[in-house]
């Protein structure tokens, strides 16, 4: 019995010490390393893809963010976020595009709730755009599996381009153009869907119209 | 292009590199746990343990070993999550509550990566890196090595060893999983994801409003949650967060991380026993699933049935728009299918039908190809069934590989296989049958029920996927889905370990006309025919009541 009792703990002193070193190995030592490479090769990349405007901070190129007017109560908690129709709107978000709460609706693909929210949504994005519910694209009225998704279908990019661009002053040929510039076709070819990057776009836009 | 044509060809790309890659890293994995030398890392990390890498073990040592190791492993995790509010670079996050760090430490422990918290909002630096990344490492690197033991098992005879578990841990992590991971680690980096420690990080968007960016050693992190089968995000979004697969390329390197060591182990088991077919009926089979699969889902998601996928013109719900149907389907198979567990869209969100085939992906009890090392001991597990089962049609004795399949081989055998549909079964019945089920659905109805048999699935098999609207953090899921990954993970291994010990114990019988040929399509055949059935019986009630009657209802 007493020679059981040992060999237990001579085996797990060994199995500590083991875990301990591969600790040291595995979660400091290859952390680090990769960390040393990305920062030295890739600084940009590894630290966001931070996007600058004029020396300020505005966001990240890979993180969506909201394109609402200022709230009427900024105190209002519950106020509903109205859409700007200066800009190029993104796709529905459950977390208002909040990086420190990510994740989706959850809800089925038959699911009642969901079906009402998508009907409501496609109403309220085909009245917002002029356009009739059949030329509203399905990422126009679904959340993403992030919640912070930073693009859209150049079909949804499409349908927002007359309102874009009558807000703004500018002509419809002109923030086509735009629009074509902004997209981005598969990765290499066959990657995935092609999409269009919702800050990039709108800060080309705001550029755009300020000249 | 059209969007099927781009997806045909994404999974073309996928196969070629997988083709491609299994042959030289099955035969070097085969290499690295059949050479006698030791790298001299090795030798430092074995003087500082203290252990001796040469003794043969074996199955009960090697078993203790095997769970000892994960004891502590389970222990000093808790520990890290109890007092990360204590540790440098904790962001600000509190100490993980008890129920919460047991189901964590029991979930990475595990290889399952269940996540009942989230990520961005709970987890510090440290927590991270030095806490749930090491687990990643080497929970994985102990599923190879109980894998490699069933090998020699078969390969070795009149003996009962099976080799040394501190030795076949450290190469494991050593030889193959650092390699690849920093490799991959610069890749993900390159495409985008990120990698520092810096702090959370304001910044002010054009509209004023204040937004807080996420900073982490994300890259490191998601090199080794995908190539060890783990799938524990560093996000709550998981995969599908930007920072961790950024772009097209980076989803199609994820997905090829997550297979590519599953389905090169069938060669290194080939090589091991003296026969590279050997090893190609088995991956035949594991490929056959896994394929169907992936057409079924993807097929399913571009036909998007579903009320509200119907209503928007395609199931998006749920999914990246830089992904799409056709990658999130091939992810979505492709992580339940290995027991990662990552997902880069919701399954929670995907049509009734498609939910069903990702469930039975896990309930197959992670073999088409499965986890690392897990895999392949299931599907051996599984050929000395289907190896029984033709030996019971023809009344002869059944033998694999040159050994005898007796009455004690096939009772580890049934043992094993009835540990995991039992947790799931009775998990779930106790869940639902207590109320805690009903209370932590999202949906209602026949989806509601997938929830909870989706998570005791995905716990029982060590995935870690869920339907994630299944709001899994309370006293009652922590704990139960805890002892369900503990469970599901360690008890098939002593039954593994067992039939190892007991067929190295055997002399060979030699081949004869009467001898089935298990390196032969046939063979692969049987296997796919008795995986399905056997799993088939097992679930085909609970699949009923959930996804099938939500699907066939849509």
């Amino acid at each position: 019995m007493n020679n059981s009792v040992a060999n237990t703990g001579r085996l797990a002193w060994a199995a500590l010490r083991m875990l301990l070193v591969l600790t040291v190995v595995t979660g400091v030592l290859y952390p680090l390393a990769v960390t040393g490479i990305a920062q030295g090769l890739f600084r940009d990349k590894a630290n966001g893809s931070i996007v600058n405007v004029e020396g300020k901070e505005v966001g990240s190129e890979l993180i969506g963010q909201t394109w609402d007017l200022p709230k009427k109560n900024p105190d209002d908690e519950n106020e509903v976020p109205r859409p700007d129709p200066k800009w190029f709107q993104p796709r529905p978000s459950n977390s208002g595009y909040d990086p420190l709460s990510t994740g989706s609706s959850q809800l089925g693909a038959s699911d009642p709730t969901l079906t009402k929210l998508v009907g409501d949504t496609k109403k309220a994005v085909a009245a917002f755009n002029g356009v009739p519910e059949s030329e509203v694209p399905k990422d126009a009225v679904t959340g993403s599996a992030s919640a912070i998704d930073p693009h859209i279908s150049p079909e949804y990019a499409e349908i927002q381009i007359k309102r874009v661009a009558k807000v703004n002053g500018l002509s419809e040929q002109q923030v086509t153009k735009l629009v074509e510039d902004h997209t981005e076709g598969r990765t290499a070819g066959f990657l995935g869907e092609p999409h269009v990057n919702v800050l990039k776009l709108n800060l080309a836009l705001k550029d755009l119209a300020a000249r | 292009m059209s969007p099927v044509l781009a997806d045909v060809l994404q999974v073309s790309a996928l196969i070629v590199a997988l083709v491609l890659v299994h042959r030289p890293l099955g035969d070097y994995m085969a290499a690295v746990f059949t050479s006698g030398k030791h790298l001299r890392v090795e030798k430092w990390i074995y003087r500082a343990v203290g252990a001796n890498p040469d003794t043969e073990m074996r199955w009960p040592a090697y078993l203790r070993g095997v769970l000892a190791f994960s004891a502590i492993g389970v222990l000093f995790l808790y520990l890290i999550l109890r007092i990360q509010d204590d540790l440098p670079g904790s962001l600000g996050f509190a100490a993980i509550t008890p129920d919460q760090a047991f189901n964590t430490a029991a979930s990475f422990v595990s290889n399952t990566n269940w996540q009942s918290y989230s990520g961005e909002s709970s987890m510090g630096h440290v927590a991270q890196t030095a806490g749930l990344a090491v687990q990643n490492f080497v929970s994985a690197a102990v599923g190879i090595a109980v894998a490699v033991a069933l090998v020699r098992g078969f390969a070795r005879s009149r003996t009962g060893e099976l080799g040394n578990f501190w030795a076949d841990l450290v190469r494991g992590v050593v030889r193959i999983l650092i390699p690849i991971t920093v490799i991959a680690a610069v890749l993900l980096v390159a495409a985008g994801a990120v990698q520092n420690f810096a702090g959370i990080h304001e910044v002010t968007t054009v509209t004023g409003q204040t937004q807080s960016i996420s900073p982490g050693a994300v890259a490191s992190q998601e090199a080794i949650k995908d190539l060890g089968t783990n799938g524990g995000g560093y996000f709550n979004a998981n995969s599908a967060h930007p920072f961790e697969n950024p772009n097209g390329f980076s989803n199609l390197l994820t997905i090829f991380l997550l297979l590519v060591i599953p389905f090169s182990l069938p060669r290194t088991f080939g090589r091991m026993v003296g026969s590279v077919r050997q090893g190609y009926a088995i991956v035949g089979a594991m490929a056959t699933i896994w394929f169907v699969g992936v057409v079924l889902v993807t097929w399913l998601e571009y036909a998007h049935p579903g009320t509200a996928s119907q209503l928007a013109g395609g199931a998006m719900e749920g999914k990246e728009q830089r992904f799409g149907e056709g990658a999130s389907s091939l992810f979505a198979v492709s992580t339940t299918m290995t027991s990662t567990g990552s997902v880069n869209s919701f399954h929670d969100s995907f049509g009734g039908l498609s939910g069903g085939v990702l469930l039975l992906g896990m309930m197959l009890g992670e073999i088409a190809p499965g986890g690392v090392g897990s895999g392949l001991y299931g599907m051996l597990i599984m050929a000395v069934v289907a190896v029984f089962i033709a030996g019971l049609m023809v009344g002869r004795t059944p033998e694999y590989l040159g050994k005898k399949i007796g009455t004690r081989e096939m009772k580890y055998a049934a043992c094993y296989i009835l540990i995991t549909p039992a947790l799931v079964l009775i998990g779930t019945a106790v869940a639902m049958a207590t109320g805690h089920g009903e209370a932590s659905m999202t949906n209602t109805g026949a989806h509601g029920f997938s929830e909870v048999l989706y998570a005791y699935t995905s716990a029982s098999n060590n995935n870690g996927s869920a339907f994630a609207g299944f709001g899994a953090n309370t006293e009652f899921h922590n704990t139960a889905l805890g002892l369900c990954m503990l469970l599901g993970r360690f008890l098939p291994m002593v039954f593994v370990l067992a039939l190892a010990g007991s067929l190295a114990e055997q002399k060979p019988v030699p081949e004869t006309a009467g001898t089935l040929r298990t390196e032969k399509p046939l063979f692969t055949g049987l296997l796919v025919g008795t995986i399905m059935i056997i799993t088939g019986l097992t679930f085909f009630p609970a699949l009923a009541l959930g996804p099938l009657a939500e699907g066939l209802a849509a």
